[in-house]
């Protein structure tokens, strides 16, 4: 169906028969690793370094406000005079810190975010690696990033952090269930964890639209508990900043904290790719049913643009909320998540596996 | 090395979790030291430290003469800056025996409820902020910029504008005051069910605001809780209405109760006032009277020996100013009973057994101003 639709799968098997012709198997495998571990680097960064800038626009739009404006045109360049003063300022080192598990826990964050990003599908036969457990291996290393809060949080020898680190340590592990049991509705539909087999299946239609009443139940879930599973507003208690000043990154200084606030936006951006993937479809074009010449007609718009459009789709979305809503207290959100989530999904569960075992489902 | 994090981190030997809010905290909105103690999120108790900005300005106005102390009551509660110094005004004129124009009178009011407007703008700002409705900032920063502006035009300066002198004002308003108060008022109007749609009627406000630091009648009066604060508790302590100065009697206005007595009731009683305060600029703005800007009074003000008393509603409470004269150009003692720092010690009875956050919402629902605190 999708067939004039660019195959980057091309593209890299071309550079892989060519490094091939030059050296030994041993030699292609280590070199391919390093282009594929560089390109990421430039991209996390490069993304990160977006996110920031987009998040300070998109912010004052919604404030009445201008935003930056004066680095470079529009302010595009703001985030990279802010990324180098952060490089050259000093590293305060706290008094009576644990200073092995204080130096570890930024690195433990980023780390887990980094992981993530590995198995994402940016396009078609654009991906690094595609697990057949794509799924539970994008939730498993992204929940990672809490151990790093924890350490920050325990380490650093501040009481403010230490609320913070706890705070968050409830909410991470309570919204995991929920964000979890959300993308498990949809695996349930496709039938595979593999996240260029659940892309596949939505060629003809995302889930999103096919699973009915139920798959935008889990979208919703997904959304709320996913903003709270990133630690951002308005379920940012981790951090919140009238309550803990800045939560459990309160030492931290200069690139340290650059980790942290980069790993923020990288888990903001790795949650809405994974739910662009999941529920929008991915990197496949919108497509409606026998309608051949708009098909073709949205095959033209490469993969890579669909998947980024959704992707930042869902992060305006997120952005909009942290810019509206004000702050929940840790009671009502663990009560959120407990009382209302979680019955929710797994009374959704039960009625997604009724959908397809009747095979009632596009 | 973690046996040392720990008794560090937990302090003392009944491990009671004490952190200090302050002096330098994002939500405290000054040097206010609140010395909490925490069970797990939840507030055991607090201790309001205070004295952080303490500048001696009873002791200061000893020193100085009548007209010089206007300028340092600006500095206690700054958002009501005019309203400080009408109390001071007020107490020279009473002592003096002045009988002040009309116009001077409708002028003072006018500002005193465009004051009071201003500030409770800034409050709502502050009070969405330390509810994590980041937003709020600049919408009410936004309206409140119009009222700065009508300030700025006819006093010159924006927030500490030392507009009063015992006896009337220091020159005449400019004639651009009417037109820009009228402007703003139909502007206002307009913004005002802006304010609810972005916070009143969200879910999580109200969730965050209902329930929560709940204070008495009893707990408000035996404290001496006024203001918006005490009449969100159905205290009824509007000075305004009690004791009318300037022209109040002659503008027809209600007192705001409510008898919640939590903050949401709190955060009610002071967006009704923001209404109220526009119906009483509408009231007043077309019917200033001509006249002098001030009564004739002699270049050196010396007080006859006494006791003065006078009392004023500023936007965060009762204002009560003492004097004690010698007959000198300066008083002998002065002192000034401010809102805050009653409102302030309410804090420990209201907040103990709430969480974190709510503590908050708390102090931001009781629109502390420090520099009154610690004059």
């Amino acid at each position: 169906m999708s067939s004039n639709i660019f195959d980057f799968a091309t593209l890299t098997g071309s550079v892989h028969s060519w490094l091939s012709g030059m050296m030994s198997s041993g030699w292609v495998i280590f070199t391919e690793m390093v282009l594929v571990g560089l390109v990421f680097l430039l991209m996390y960064a490069l993304i990160g370094l977006f996110l920031v800038y987009l998040e300070r626009k998109v912010c004052a739009i919604i404030q009445n406000r201008v935003g930056p404006n004066r680095v470079g045109k529009w302010g595009l360049l703001q985030t990279i005079a802010d990324l180098i003063k952060l490089l050259l300022k000093e590293l305060i080192p706290i008094r009576k810190s644990d200073p092995l598990l204080f130096n570890l826990a930024p690195f433990i964050v980023i780390i887990a975010s980094f992981l993530a990003m590995a198995a994402l599908p940016y396009a078609k036969g654009l991906q690094a690696i595609d697990f057949n457990i794509g799924v539970f291996y994008v939730m498993a290393v992204s929940s990672l990033g809490v151990v790093g809060i924890l350490l920050a949080g325990w380490s650093s020898n501040s009481k403010y952090s230490l609320i913070g680190a706890m705070r968050s340590g409830a909410q991470i592990v309570s919204y995991e269930l929920s964000v979890g049991l959300s993308l498990l509705a949809i695996v349930v539909f496709s039938g595979s964890m593999q996240l260029s087999t659940i892309v596949e299946s939505q060629a003809n239609g995302w889930w999103i639209f096919k699973g009915h009443i139920p798959a935008i139940i889990s979208f919703i879930v997904f959304l709320i508990a996913s903003t709270a599973e990133i630690n951002r507003g308005p379920f940012d208690l981790a951090e919140a900043e009238s309550e803990l000043t800045a939560g459990f990154h309160t030492e931290y200084s200069g690139i340290k904290f650059a980790f942290f606030f980069l790993a923020e936006y990288m888990n903001m951006f790795i949650v809405s790719a994974l739910g662009a993937t999941v529920f929008l479809g991915g990197w496949m074009p919108f497509h409606i049913g026998e309608w051949e010449g708009f098909n073709q007609i949205m095959d033209y718009i490469p993969s890579v643009v669909w998947f980024f459009g959704k992707t930042f789709f869902l992060i305006l979305i997120i952005m909009w909320f942290k810019w509206t809503f004000p702050r929940l207290r840790i009671d009502q959100l663990l009560t959120l998540e407990w009382k209302y989530l979680l019955p929710i999904s797994l009374f959704n569960i039960v009625l997604i596996a009724f959908l397809v075992l009747m095979g009632w489902h596009f | 090395m973690s046996e040392e994090i720990i008794k560090d981190v937990i302090v003392g030997e009944n491990e009671d979790y004490i952190i200090n809010m302050g002096p330098q905290h994002p939500s405290t909105h000054g040097v206010l030291r609140l010395e909490v103690c925490l069970k797990g999120e939840t507030v055991k108790y607090l201790i309001p430290h205070i004295g952080y900005i303490h500048r001696g300005i009873e002791k200061m106005c000893e020193a100085n003469t009548y007209q010089q102390i206007i300028h340092l009551t600006d500095r206690m509660d700054y958002l009501s800056a005019h309203m400080n110094n009408e109390a001071v005004c007020m107490v020279v004129e009473d002592a003096m025996q002045v009988e002040v124009p009309e116009r001077v009178k409708y002028i003072r009011t006018i500002l005193n409820e465009l004051n009071r407007l201003a500030s409770h703008q800034l409050w709502w700002c502050a009070f969405g902020m330390d509810l994590g409705a980041l937003t709020t900032f600049f919408y009410g920063l936004r309206d409140r910029e119009m009222i700065l502006d009508i300030f700025e035009e006819s006093f010159g300066s924006r927030l500490l504008h030392s507009f009063n002198t015992p006896g009337g004002l220091m020159h005449d308003v400019h004639p651009n005051f009417q037109n820009r108060i009228k402007e703003f008022i139909s502007y206002f109007r307009k913004k005002l069910p802006e304010y609810d749609q972005l916070l009143t009627g969200n879910v999580i406000f109200q969730e965050r605001a209902k329930g929560v630091g709940f204070m008495s009648k009893e707990t408000a009066i035996g404290y001496g809780v006024t203001g918006p604060s005490g009449r969100g508790s159905g205290f009824s302590c509007d000075i305004r209405k009690i004791a009318p100065y300037g022209a109040y009697d002659k503008v027809q206005f209600n007192e705001i109760l409510e008898t919640g007595g939590d903050v949401f009731a709190r955060y009610q009683v002071r967006m009704a006032e923001m209404r109220e305060s526009l119906s009483i600029l509408e009231q007043l703005v077309d019917n200033i009277p001509e006249g002098d800007f001030t009564a004739k009074m002699k270049p050196i003000i010396k007080l006859p020996a006494g006791e003065y008393f006078r009392r004023v509603e500023t936007a965060r409470g009762e204002l009560a100013v003492y004097v004690v004269s010698d007959g000198n150009k300066s008083p002998y003692r002065m002192k000034f009973r401010t809102p805050n720092f009653s409102n302030l010690f309410v804090m420990n009875e209201i907040a103990a057994g709430c969480k974190i956050a709510d503590l908050i919402a708390i102090s931001g629902s009781l629109d502390l101003v420090i520099p009154d605190i610690d004059r």
